[in-house]
């Protein structure tokens, strides 16, 4: 009776996704990029309301609320990637070119990745689902310490690649 | 027997006690911190991650940043902080017997502040004293203050967010995690955690426990079950994991001893980790002139302790006549704002109604026992 849903799992369910206020539509994610912010949860937290500069994203007073994008508003700058401390938000861009979408994710292992390195794209899971290019790296000290990652992938996969593999380590 | 004497003095150098520390040394009290360790902050140095919260709790911060900002903030307030140095007795007229380097002291102060922490429960089983078998806050302090790797491979047990948050440490450290056992039919800690955690590829195994480690000398491997509805393991559904290293993160407890030993009443509540003393609003216990703070009241997380030591630390102050009853009421109500903040929602609710219960239970003391209470906005 295995069971369904960011609670059994860790990874928020389908219905879950549908229902966050901060997923933005089908829609809006093929005219570019735009956050997805996965937060299912009532937590206390609100990073991410003030890290956005064009009031995008909203949670209000009670600060257990979940946050809610703005689509219009958002421009895709990827400034609250970096600011969520649970790392639940990506940049989703399903407009990169004909046949590629882009996501921005946040990523705090080491090594990092160059940029054009091919790498294992996965997915929420962590299974690897297709191979992803890597766009660009940053890693302003604005970030404090996590790097957010632009990664090319096959469009068809957008809705499921959220992050990459992590390299193995030099040792020594 | 050498004196020492302070207004205040405050037990424990971490979350709590620090920011007790800065509230009654800013408002003019004379403040003598004491913590066995050799560095200050306790717990709050080993969080290498984002904290969560509000802007006022500084959400999106690493932990040991809001560490050092709040070191530097006692510093400059004034306080003695005393390192190395172990409390190892308390008694009702408010002395305390303190070893450092050697040498005894006497300490007498007019308000004592415990902000003692916790301290991480333990779990037996087959193989569970084989040397790679250790608490997750071990693990956590070997990769992330002395720079360690406990080991290469590890499973871990517990998925509340100590265990999630340690799992990702150990990963980001360059060790390889793999899986989380938990034996309740669900995740423990906050959502964003375990995905961070799955997204890695690491399988959380919930409503599963571990039944033994086995190794000659060493941790060598793993073997986990299913549990059934009753907890009971369920044959023929063993796994094994070739691993060096079991981190358990099964929960905490309150480092009470001094509490006990103080006289204080104590309240039994389970979610906060057992034996818990009572104390009002100001954070003061059955014993007069006896504060406490942070996860010795009850384990919570670092936040709620900062906010609990600011409260105590205030409280302290104002009995002392350093603040007026104006000032620390005005203090204290931003104080217990936050606090509220903080145990709201999903993960906070359980938690602000056993605080509630504890409070209330000291009223009910302090009536039977035909004392005033204390000051209440």
């Amino acid at each position: 009776m295995s069971k369904n849903g960011i609670i059994y799992t860790g990874v928020p369910s389908k219905e879950e996704l549908a229902n966050a206020p901060g997923v933005p539509s089908e829609k809006r994610m093929l005219e570019g990029r735009v956050a997805c912010i996965e937060c299912v949860q009532g937590i206390p937290c609100n990073p991410c309301e003030s890290a956005c500069k064009f009031g995008a994203i909203t949670i209000g007073e009670e600060i257990t609320n979940l946050p809610r994008i703005n689509e219009e508003k958002c421009v895709g700058c990827g400034v609250c990637v970096a600011a969520c401390p649970g790392l639940a938000i990506t940049i989703v861009n399903k407009a990169f070119d004909e046949g590629e979408a882009t996501i921005d994710f946040p990523f705090e292992y080491i090594p990092l990745p160059k940029e054009g390195d091919i790498v294992d794209a996965v997915s929420r899971a962590g299974e690897v689902v297709c191979k992803g290019r890597i766009v660009s790296v940053k890693k302003p000290k604005a970030y404090a310490g996590t790097a957010v990652i632009s990664m090319a992938i096959p469009k068809v996969y957008a809705d499921e690649v959220r992050s990459m593999k992590r390299l193995p380590r030099q040792e020594g | 027997m050498k004196v020492l004497t302070a207004d205040v003095a405050i037990i424990g150098a971490g979350s709590a006690g620090l920011s007790a520390a800065y509230q009654a040394a800013s408002a003019g009290a004379d403040v003598l911190v004491i913590d066995e360790n050799k560095r200050p902050g306790g717990q709050l140095f080993k969080q290498i991650h984002k904290f969560f919260g509000s802007r006022e709790h500084q959400a999106g911060t690493r932990g040991y940043i809001i560490g050092e900002q709040l070191l530097q903030k006692v510093q400059e307030s004034g306080a003695r902080v005393m390192l190395d140095s172990l409390v190892y007795g308390l008694l009702p007229d408010k002395s305390m017997g303190v070893i450092s380097d050697g040498v005894n002291y006497s300490v007498k102060a007019k308000k004592i502040i415990i902000a003692a922490g916790a301290k991480e429960n333990y779990m037996a089983f087959p193989g569970s004293t084989l040397p790679g078998v250790m608490g997750a806050g071990a693990a956590q302090t070997m990769i992330n203050v002395n720079r360690v790797l406990p080991g290469k491979r590890v499973l871990m047990v517990g998925s509340g967010n100590v265990g999630l948050i340690v799992s990702y440490q150990l990963m980001q450290a360059g060790a390889d995690v793999v899986g989380i056992v938990e034996g309740a039919p669900k995740i423990g800690g906050y959502g964003v955690h375990a995905g961070k955690i799955r997204r890695a590829g690491v399988p959380i195994y919930v409503g599963h426990t571990i039944k033994r480690v086995f190794g000659k000398e060493e941790v060598e491997g793993v073997e986990i079950a299913a549990l059934d509805e009753h907890w009971n393991m369920i044959p023929g559904t063993e796994q094994t994991f070739d691993v060096d290293t079991v981190c358990l993160a099964v929960g905490l407890n309150p480092m009470t001893e001094l509490v006990w030993m103080v006289g204080c009443q104590f309240d039994f509540i389970p979610q906060f980790g057992g034996h818990v003393p009572l104390h009002d609003a100001n954070m003061e216990t059955t014993v007069e002139g006896v504060y406490v703070a942070g996860d010795v009241t009850g384990v919570e997380e670092a936040s709620s302790a900062m906010e609990e030591g600011n409260m105590a630390g205030v409280a302290a102050a104002e009995a002392l006549g350093y603040l007026t009853t104006e000032e620390a009421a005005q203090k204290k109500a931003q104080i217990r704002q936050r606090l509220n903040t903080l145990r709201s929602g999903v993960f906070g609710e359980g938690r602000r109604k056993n605080k509630e219960k504890q409070i209330a239970d000291m009223e009910i003391y302090r009536q039977q026992n035909g004392k005033e209470s204390g000051s209440h906005e």
